[in-house]
């Protein structure tokens, strides 16, 4: 299973849940400056919400009629935890030094992952999160599972939502206002304090959508997820150059995609045999980071910060 | 009658520090009221305070009729007062026209928005040029412009412009001015913050001098203008 059309589809679906999550981090970085480091577990919180939902369904209700309502409990669960965390964890540390909300970020994180393990039924281990029945489609020389044609589909569904929200809505064209200039922005009558509720919610609802491609992927969910998934999904919105909503997306594909050949191919270098397989794929990801940071330390779409006159 | 904008004994502090130490004046709707002094004297601040960007220690702003304490920036712009800031701050990497349409941001008539538009284009012909461009690309001088078209853009009772001449190369700055005469005549009630006195004062009915945070002299722009100490202390004459 080294042929590369699988490879690529393999990164495109990793690079898509990275990608997802991403526009998160960048959202909220773009307005407030904050990297929310506990997006991971926003994530997290999303797909135990999704089997939540599953799981009070009468048995026997089909999965693909579930999926709707599946999305909808997790995009509540991670909205409802990540505004919560704005209005009362970030905001009144807005005007802190910048330390302040990063360590209550970390803090909150932990916290999470911690309420989980504790409280949710039987989630010190893994749960199993349902799964599609049958075989793989081919497409393309690849086989994709039933259920990760969920994120290919979900991925730019979302991404095409957002930027017409952006460019096309008053709130969208207030959130660029307020990314820009924050003071300048209330001149103009943007309630800013509500456009930064709304990047906090948007980027939680996005994550929710990941995170049940996550489920469906992986067959489960559990509290650590969100620790390697957020790492890697801000990794992305730095490599896409953060602020940048596609460019958040592109990150996480561009990062996906390097996993994926990375494992399925660097093994096969002469004298690199030791750096291949699936083990090594975490540092090669991070290598990618590096290397661009190197050569375009603003990312790959990001602009360079102009100052103002 | 009573005043569009009513200040009194305004103090604004910066932590411990007092920008603004009780100052108190009027804009009568239609007047332009200047504010002049040096750099440090409390123009800005009395500005941003007015708008609700600072909180003020003391004292009370009625606009309109209405007292603006705890009234947040956003919903004092809906209010009618609209305010060009120190440095323009128009968004760089939005067109033109993306600033002036911001401009009417909280307004749902889109006609109305439409015929403002292009009313600032005929008061600025420059800016309907190059309506498509990134307002970032602008001169200093088509940016103050485009500040001004866009804080015109939420059709306020109230503007207000601060320092809308600094940075400004003479020939723009007499443009800006007379811009700001050709509003005036049109009616529109402006509170200006200048550092350049001799302008200002030509154009204003009232002038307040503000020096180290508190309003030294005040009196009708032409007063001010042939005012022996002002003449020696902002219009450079010995």
């Amino acid at each position: 299973m080294h042929e590369l059309p699988q490879q690529l589809a393999n990164g495109l679906i990793l690079g898509a849940m990275y990608g997802l999550i991403a526009i998160g981090y960048t959202m909220v970085y773009g307005i407030v400056q904050l990297i929310n480091f506990a997006h991971g577990e926003i994530f997290m919180v999303g797909g135990f919400g999704a089997l939540t939902v599953f799981l009070a369904l009468p048995a026997g209700f089909s999965l693909l009629a579930a999926i709707p309502l599946m999305i909808i409990g997790g995009v509540i669960v991670s909205v409802l935890v990540a505004t919560a965390a704005e209005r009362f964890a970030y905001r009144p540390l807005r005007n802190a030094p910048r330390l302040a909300p990063l360590i209550t970020a970390i803090g909150l994180s932990l916290a999470l992952q911690q309420a989980v393990w504790k409280w949710y039924p039987d989630a010190k281990k893994d749960r199993s999160f349902p799964q599609f029945d049958g075989s793989p489609f081919h497409i393309l020389g690849a086989n994709i599972q039933r259920g990760d044609l969920f994120i290919l589909i979900a991925a730019p569904v979302c991404m095409i939502a957002l930027g017409f929200y952006v460019t096309k809505t008053r709130t969208g064209r207030g959130m660029q206002a307020t990314a820009q200039d924050p003071d300048t922005a209330k001149l103009m009558g943007i309630n800013t304090d509500r456009i930064i509720v709304m990047a906090f919610a948007i980027g939680a609802a996005f994550a929710a959508v990941a995170a049940v491609g996550y489920g469906l992927h992986n067959g489960q969910v559990g509290f650590r997820m969100g620790f390697i998934m957020g790492l890697k999904a801000f990794t992305a919105a730095v490599l896409g150059g953060i602020g940048n909503i596609y460019g958040a997306m592109l990150g996480g594909i561009v990062l996906g995609l390097a996993e994926s050949l990375a494992v399925g191919y660097i093994g096969n270098i002469p004298s690199m045999e030791l750096f291949g397989g699936g083990a090594w794929k975490d540092v090669w990801a991070f290598v990618l980071l590096i290397v661009v940071l190197l050569v375009r330390p603003q990312g790959l779409l990001g602009e360079r910060v102009a100052d103002r006159a | 009658m009573t005043a569009l904008l009513e200040v009194e004994d305004l103090r604004v502090a910066y932590g411990k520090i007092e920008a603004v130490k009780g100052i108190s004046f009027s804009v009568e709707a239609g007047q332009v009221v200047t504010l002049i002094g040096t750099n440090g004297a409390g123009k800005t601040t009395t500005l941003r305070t007015l708008s609700g960007l600072l909180e003020p220690l003391a004292g009370q702003i009625k606009f309109d009729g209405k007292p603006l304490k705890n009234v947040p920036a956003h919903k004092i712009v809906a209010l009618g007062m609209a305010h060009s800031p120190e440095g323009r701050h128009i968004f760089p990497r939005m067109t033109i026209e993306d600033n002036l349409r911001l401009g009417a941001y909280l307004r749902d008539d889109k006609a109305g928005i439409e015929k403002d538009i292009q009313r600032a284009y005929d008061l600025f012909p420059i800016l309907g040029e190059r309506r498509k461009q990134a307002a970032g690309t602008l001169s200093g001088g088509e940016q103050q412009m485009l500040a001004m078209g866009r804080a015109l853009m939420s059709q306020p009772k109230l503007l207000m412009l601060d320092e809308p001449s600094m940075g400004l190369s003479p020939i723009m700055m007499q443009k800006i001015m007379a811009t700001i005469s050709e509003l005036k005549a049109q009616g529109t009630t402006i509170l200006l913050v200048e550092q350049n006195a001799q302008a200002a004062l030509s154009l204003a009915d009232q002038g307040h001098v503000m020096e180290i945070g508190k309003i030294v002299l005040s009196g009708t722009g032409q007063d001010l203008l042939h005012d022996e100490s002002v003449r020696k202390a902002y219009l450079g004459e010995d």
